[in-house]
């Protein structure tokens, strides 16, 4: 088996185009929305780019997302997932009914109400980055001036982590998510973040706050190194997600002026094109990955147990059977249903909290500067195409 | 139409309370479903089968 181990990815990541899907996901798509792959140590997997199957597979208790179970497609991702050791609270690794305890003890602080109580503190974020935009005026870095900050503070008051050590923070972040990370990079990247976090939270065991870590910590259900891998979750997920999805669908937005004059026409469009944004251009572009805990027959293909399953959501989320028309940006459609949060248990815990910031700073975006432009050529802005998220690393704006 | 919803299955997401709130809410307390409007309106037939398609843990069902 050594020989024919592939030592390059063998599934694509790098997009043709900026928000389209790697051309090789759609021939695959239109060939077979199920199919056989070689992972990076010689597995013999599969790879989804169907709509339904992918989503059947993400609701099927039957599949895993235990990292020890799984392979991926990328070699330096593999080596990874399979000496990854799962920190304690670190639930998106984990099946129920572990998964299960850990979740129901944040469901509480991420529903759509509690996330409305939000807005006017997103808000007020949104606007405070756009106000020290105008004063140092044009040009700006829309993803360090707007896209990241918004997020990040939004995160680190909604947890109580310190936005003053966001430096810290969002650098091992970013080493967590580069795919090209080696396995010890992202050890100590983790291990680095986890000792902050847990310090942070004895300190927030003797004084207490009004944040959601305090509020656990009172519960009394958690361990502290439960709380610090809880909190090194929802800190990763929480920033850079959103903040990529600001940038870089500002880039589409900013590349599509029909759209674009759409939504500044109408901005009641807002929540259909934040949900519209979400599935033209699926950030998480690699996987995720499931094994299959049993046999399972998926539209006649048998998935035997043991075998890894990548689901190309950037592949789903433009099937022509599910979206009509999918390769274009289209404001006004019903995007519902889309894969980019996920489906099944593991569902974005925060996306509610995402949406609230994706329309808020998209308005306020939109509203405050009538004349944004890109301030380079489109082909000089520089993909994430390194990154389990997918978006802009720079977003050289003027207005 | 009679909407049934089970709370051990229920992940929290919030789509349902999301997509239509005049049927579904969520608890304060677990952020589970709460339906509001257990035989709604023929009216709120359509939302309530794209509520319940949308829930990404089946905890929704409708009879008929």
């Amino acid at each position: 088996m050594t020989e024919a181990t592939p030592r390059i990815a063998t599934f694509p990541v790098k997009r043709e185009r900026a928000f389209d899907p790697p051309d090789l996901l759609r021939r695959w798509q239109e060939e077979a929305p199920i199919r056989r792959m070689t992972y990076a140590d010689g597995h013999e997997g599969w790879v989804v780019t169907g709509y339904a199957a992918a989503r059947a597979i993400l609701a099927d208790p039957r599949f895993s997302t235990r990292p020890e179970l799984l392979h991926s497609p990328i070699p330096q991702r593999n080596l990874r997932l399979q000496n990854m050791n799962v920190p304690p609270g670190f639930f998106i690794r984990m099946d129920p009914p572990d998964h299960t305890r850990y979740r129901k003890l944040l469901t509480g602080q991420f529903t759509v109400r509690r996330m409305k109580l939000l807005e006017p503190r997103v808000e007020e974020i949104a606007n405070a980055r756009l106000d020290e935009m105008e004063r140092q005026g044009p040009p700006a870095e829309l993803v360090s001036a707007f896209a990241l900050p918004i997020p990040s503070l939004v995160i680190c008051e909604l947890l109580g982590v310190p936005y003053d050590d966001r430096a810290k923070f969002q650098r091992d972040s970013a080493v967590m998510l580069n795919l090209d990370s080696t396995l010890d990079e992202v050890t100590a990247a983790m291990a680095d973040l986890l000792t902050y976090l847990h310090n942070l939270v004895m300190r927030k065991t003797a004084d207490p706050e009004d944040d959601l870590l305090s509020g656990l910590i009172a519960g009394g259900e958690l361990t502290d190194r439960e709380l610090a891998g809880i909190a090194l979750l929802l800190l990763v997920a929480g920033h850079e997600t959103t903040a990529n999805m600001l940038g870089l669908g500002t880039f589409a937005l900013l590349s599509n002026p029909p759209q674009m004059a759409a939504l500044r026409e109408d901005p009641t469009l807002i929540d259909n094109a934040v949900e519209e944004l979400m599935r033209y251009l699926s950030i998480v572009h690699l996987g995720p990955i499931r094994a299959a805990l049993e046999d399972v027959e998926i539209d006649g293909h048998l998935i035997r147990a043991g075998e890894s399953v990548t689901l190309a959501i950037a592949a789903a989320n433009r099937d022509p059977e599910r979206f009509g028309g999918g390769d274009m940006l289209d404001v006004s459609r019903s995007a519902h249903g889309h894969l980019a949060f996920g489906h099944g248990v593991h569902q974005c815990l925060g996306q509610q909290l995402a949406r609230t910031e994706m329309r808020i700073a998209y308005a306020a975006l939109l509203r405050r500067l009538p004349g944004l432009r890109l301030a380079v050529p489109p082909g000089e802005v520089p993909m994430r195409s390194n990154m389990a998220i997918y978006g802009v690393h720079r977003l050289p704006v003027a207005w | 139409m009679k909407i049934k919803a089970d709370t051990d299955k229920c992940v929290g997401a919030g789509m349902c309370a999301l997509s239509l709130p005049e049927v579904f809410d969520q608890s304060e307390e677990d952020g589970t479903v709460v339906v509001l409007d257990p035989e709604p309106p023929e009216g709120l037939a359509t939302g309530v089968r794209r509520a319940v398609n949308l829930c990404p843990s089946g905890a929704l069902s409708v009879e008929e």
